[in-house]
This record gives C-alpha cells, sequence and structure tokens, in this order.
C-alpha cells in the first residue's frame, strides 16, 4: 500500500511525538515538549489563514486569551466544568471571529495587519484593565480539568507534565490531520486559489469573503483551544497570553518553519519555543535574538525554513 | 468649560507629536510602499538616547541633536540591512522583517540603557503658564511650534527642491525614475533617514512632558500609523490633521469617559476608518490593478 504524503507527515508527527520522551533526561522536557504542542495548535490554525488562504492576523492572540480566560471564568461564574469551559471558549472565539471577520477581511495586506493588531490589543486591554472580573494584570487562577484523577481511577498513571505531553500531543495530531485534510479538499484548493488571486479565484466561481471568513473562523477556533490548554496546564493565566508580542510570536513560528506546510509550521513552534530554553544564559538578548531570526528568515529564506532546507537537500541530492 | 478647554490643549499637544509620528510613516510609504511597523522605535530612540547623553554631561541641544543623528543612522541601517534586501517580498515578508526590527531595537534598548522611566527638563523650563484657567506647558507650546514647522519644511522640500522631487519621483515609479538619472537607492536610504529623524524629533519633544523609556515604541507607531490611516495614507496633510485630530479625540475620551481605555481610541478610529472610509480623511481612492 502507498502511503499519501498527508499520512506518511502525520506518522512521522505521531512517532515524533510518541519517541520523543524516550530521549528526556527529566520530567522538565514534558513541559517544554507540551508547550511546543499547545503553540503547535496555534500555528497550525495560522497555516490555514496565512499560508492556505494568505490573509495575514497580528491578533490572535486575542483569541488566544479569550479561549483561556473563558477556562479560567466559565468554571467560576457559570459553574460550568472545565471541559465545557473549553468548549464555549471555542464557540465564543468563533462567533467573534465570525462577527469581525465579516468586515476586517475585506482588507488587505498593512490595512489587514493593523486592523487585526488593533482587534487582539483591544482584547487584551479589557483583559488587563476588567481587574474585578479578570483579575488585571496580576492574572488569574484557573481550575483543575480532573482528567488526570479520572485517568488514575481508571489505572493509568501519568505524572501531571506527562499527562499535558500526552493530552496537548493529541490535540495537536488531532489538529494537524484537520489542517492536512483541508489542505487538499475543495475548501483548500478554493483557499489556496483566492491566496494567489482573489479576482482570478472570484472568476471561476469561489465564494471569496466566505472563503476567507471561514479559515479565519477556523483559524480562530485552533488559537482559543491552545490557549484553553495553556491556561488548563499552567492552572493560571495573565492577560499575557492575549499580548501583541504573543501575537506576534505565533506568526514568527508560523513563517518560521514555512507558512505553506502543516509539519513547517510545528516545526518553527517547536524551535521558537525550544530557543528560549536553550539560551537561557542569553536571557537578556531574548528579544534581540527573536528580532534578528524574524528579520533573517523573511530575507533570506522567505518561503520558512522547513522548505528552504528541504529544497536545498532535494537540490543536491 | 475650561476643563473642557483643557482636555482640548493637552489633546493638541499629544496629536502634534502623533502627527509628527504619522509624518515619518507617510514618509517611508511614500517612498517604498512600506508600512514601517519600526516606526515607533525611532520616538523610543530619541528619547532615551537624548536622556543618556544628557545625563553623561552633553548640553541637552547637543544631546537631541545626538539622538536625532544616531535615530537616521539606524533608520538608513534598516533600509539597507534589511528592506533593501528583502526586495519585492510580499506583505508579509515586510510586516514581519519590520516587526523584527521593532523587537530588535526594543531589545537593544533594553539593553544598553535600562528598563526605566527617565525624563529631562522642558527646552524652555517647566513652569505651567495659566491662560484663562486653563494650564498650558511651555514644552507643549515647542511640540506644537515643531510640528508645524516640521511640516512646513517638509512642504517646501518636496514641492521646491531637486533632492524632494526626485524622492517622490522615486516614489511614483522607480523604474522611470531610474532611467531619467535619480539614484534611487539614495532616494529611498534618505527617506528611511529622513522618517527616523522626524520620529526621534517627536520623541525629543514629548520626553519632558510623557516621560521616555525601552518600551513606548509600540503604543507610539500604532497611534502614528492610526493618525495616518485617518488623514489618509500616503498624503502629509492628512498625517498632520489625523495626528491632531486623534489626539484630541483621545484627550477627550480619557477626559469625558474613562481614562483607562484611552489607548483603545486609536484603535476604534483605525477600525472605523478601515470600515466607512477606506482613503482616510484626504486620501484619493485607490484602485487595484489586476
Amino acid at each position: 500500500m502507498r502511503l499519501s504524503s498527508k499520512h506518511l507527515t502525520l506518522l512521522i508527527l505521531l512517532a515524533i511525538v510518541a519517541l520523543a520522551p524516550l530521549a528526556f533526561p527529566s520530567n522538565f522536557y514534558y513541559r517544554i515538549g507540551a508547550l511546543a504542542f499547545v503553540n503547535g495548535l496555534a500555528v497550525t490554525g495560522l497555516v490555514i489563514l496565512i499560508g492556505f488562504a494568505g490573509q495575514v492576523s497580528l491578533g490572535h492572540a486575542g483569541f488566544a486569551g479569550i479561549g483561556a480566560y473563558t477556562c479560567a471564568l466559565a468554571p467560576i461564574y457559570l459553574g460550568l466544568h472545565p471541559a465545557l469551559a473549553m468548549l464555549l471558549g471555542t464557540v465564543i472565539s468563533a462567533g467573534i471571529a465570525w462577527l469581525i471577520g465579516g468586515p476586517i477581511l475585506r482588507l488587505k495586506g498593512y490595512y489587514l495587519g493593523v486592523a487585526t493588531l488593533g482587534f487582539g490589543i483591544l482584547v487584551s486591554m479589557v483583559l488587563a484593565n476588567e481587574v474585578p472580573i479578570t483579575g488585571g494584570a496580576d492574572g488569574r487562577e484557573v481550575p483543575e480539568l480532573g482528567l488526570r484523577a479520572a485517568l488514575k481511577f481508571i489505572g493509568i498513571d501519568l505524572s501531571n507534565a506527562q499527562f499535558w505531553y500526552a493530552f496537548t500531543a493529541l490535540f495537536l495530531l488531532g489538529g494537524a490531520w484537520v489542517a492536512s485534510n483541508l489542505h487538499d479538499s475543495a475548501a483548500g484548493r478554493a483557499l489556496r486559489a483566492l491566496h494567489d488571486s482573489e479576482i482570478a479565484a472570484g472568476t471561476v466561481g469561489v465564494d471569496v469573503a466566505r472563503y476567507k471568513l471561514s479559515a479565519f473562523v477556523l483559524s480562530a477556533v485552533y488559537a482559543s483551544l491552545s490557549g484553553s490548554l495553556l491556561a488548563l496546564m499552567n492552572k493560571f493565566i495573565t492577560p499575557d497570553v492575549a499580548g501583541f508580542l504573543h501575537s506576534v510570536e505565533l506568526v514568527t513560528m508560523t513563517v518560521l518553519g514555512g507558512a505553506g506546510s502543516v509539519p513547517g509550521a510545528i516545526a518553527g513552534a517547536t524551535l521558537l519555543t525550544l530557543l528560549p530554553q536553550a539560551l537561557t544564559a542569553l536571557q537578556a538578548y531574548e528579544h534581540m535574538i527573536l528580532g534578528l531570526i524574524m528579520m533573517l528568515v523573511m530575507i533570506f529564506m522567505r518561503d520558512g525554513l522547513v522548505p528552504t532546507l528541504s529544497r536545498a537537500l532535494r537540490g543536491r541530492g | 468649560m475650561t476643563e473642557l478647554l483643557q482636555y482640548l490643549v493637552s489633546g493638541t499637544t499629544v496629536g502634534a507629536a502623533y502627527a509628527l509620528v504619522a509624518l515619518g510613516f507617510t514618509i517611508i510609504y511614500n517612498a517604498s510602499d512600506v508600512v514601517n511597523f519600526a516606526q515607533g522605535e525611532f520616538v523610543m530612540l530619541g528619547g532615551m538616547v537624548t536622556f543618556f547623553a544628557w545625563q553623561a554631561g552633553v548640553p541637552l541641544p547637543l544631546a537631541a541633536l545626538l539622538a536625532i543623528v544616531a535615530a537616521a543612522v539606524i533608520g538608513v541601517l534598516l533600509n539597507k540591512l534589511a528592506i533593501e534586501r528583502a526586495g519585492a517580498a510580499p506583505v508579509v515578508s515586510l510586516i514581519i522583517i519590520t516587526i523584527g526590527a521593532s523587537i530588535f531595537l526594543r531589545g537593544g534598548a533594553q539593553l544598553v540603557f535600562d528598563k526605566q522611566l527617565h525624563r529631562f527638563p522642558g527646552f524652555s523650563g517647566d513652569e505651567p503658564m495659566n491662560v484663562g484657567g486653563v494650564t498650558i506647558l511651555p514644552q507643549g507650546l515647542w511640540v506644537v511650534a515643531v510640528a508645524v514647522m516640521v511640516f512646513v519644511l517638509l512642504y517646501v522640500f518636496f514641492t521646491r527642491t531637486l533632492t524632494g522631487k526626485a524622492i517622490l519621483a522615486t516614489a511614483n515609479n522607480r523604474v522611470a525614475a531610474k532611467l531619467v538619472g535619480i539614484n534611487t537607492d539614495y532616494m529611498m536610504s534618505l527617506s528611511f533617514a529622513l522618517s527616523a529623524a522626524i520620529g526621534a524629533l517627536a520623541g525629543i519633544l514629548m520626553t519632558p512632558i510623557s516621560l521616555t523609556s525601552y518600551d513606548l515604541g509600540v503604543p507610539f507607531a500604532l497611534k502614528g500609523f492610526a493618525a495616518a490611516m485617518l488623514g489618509g495614507m500616503g498624503v502629509p496633510v492628512g498625517a498632520l490633521v489625523g495626528g491632531l485630530l486623534l489626539g484630541l479625540i483621545e484627550a477627550l475620551t480619557a477626559g469625558l469617559v474613562s481614562s483607562t481605555y484611552k489607548d483603545a481610541v486609536a484603535f476604534i478610529v483605525i477600525l472605523v476608518v478601515l470600515f466607512w472610509m477606506p482613503q482616510g480623511l484626504f486620501g484619493r481612492k485607490s484602485m487595484e490593478r489586476v
């Protein structure tokens, strides 16, 4: 049986996720892995928006913030189970994305970037300023998901870090599977067509506005889930999750690995999550290095790390 | 009534600073079609370099000059090392490059300088004047006067001098400009230097009023951008009027509605302008070529 490249990619991803722990010297690495998966999930959503549909967003951390704070607040104010709060967060994010996406996505290029940026900053501003509800800049505690205890009850005993490693990996694999399927579907082809030229796509019958909006809503759902997972994993959340820097980091991860490909973007997310851990000695330089990476990759490897490297390898072999 | 006048005075002051930042955006946008997200970092550099030079014993006017030159040099480097090399990169890449530059400069400033808030004295002292119950800072008058002066000088530069016209020609059609013997690379660098210098000037003027720190670049960039869009992207008069309007709206919001959300005003302005009048107040309607 011949495997399609889509299945091969997912299998390789699964193998990496399953085998990586064999090389982990300590529990701490499970946590780094889980962080990479959480970022990877949001970035996979951005691959759909930026890579497939060609629409930039500098405000997706806003949706991560909505997902995160719904997990923190809904259990307290609505008495929801955290898992249901996560679901509610995605519904709210999708609803808001649908509402603002209509007008925002008529914009292009810089204007779209700035409009999404404005949205993200408005969200983080509300989170930071509505102190009585959100706890303001000091952050807010998030209730325990409780799934680990349930697993323990049926005999699967995982450490906290191990559980979150596995749990976030499931979401990432699921997200990557959906995105890869989308890439090869009629909808995915429509998105990629409007990426190349909206007018050409419209001429051959693609409903440009509807497809752009779907991509925007879907990527908002990814970001929201990523925010929820982060909140539940850390059991604590601050408005930084919705901040401008987080939005920029997400976009950088997306284009660093290669915005057009799901595995590339996940590689980008992993690299940029590992970087601060690897460079703890250079912590003071963290922002300079992040800025430098953003500029260098965009100037010298415009398609991103993974597509550029794989092309170089193929060219030699 | 006096309260309202007070808001108008402070709004005009801040608005003049926004207008300067917006003018910086306009110059680079006109020359290269690039929206420079690092524009706010020039504002930060203006204030920070001046403060640290002044603290080291350099007289204030000289320190300010030093800061303007430093910002201009960094602006040229940004063009030479990043924007020029990126060539005809898609908009997403250019956004990421300039945001990268902004994060890089902010990280650098945090390292070279520090994370504290700083201020140096106003150019004509810090004694507030009382005009009919309204308090006016002498530095506020400086900000407005310099903004108007910069605008007039730019107008003369772009309409009366050969170099200014050459920049406009480069902006209009780079190939045609090259064909008539204009050194377009030089004109691009000149635009970046000019834009950075104006940004730094805004930072220097505002420091005695609103202090400076390593991280004020992003808010200034966003407000300058909002002002430029309100007036109409790429139109100098628009930058001036847009900046003043944004400053006034912000001051009135802070005074009459909520000071917590005064920073949200710029974004709401951006969104409103984008949806209902995408070409801004003075912009021409643009057509898309297929």
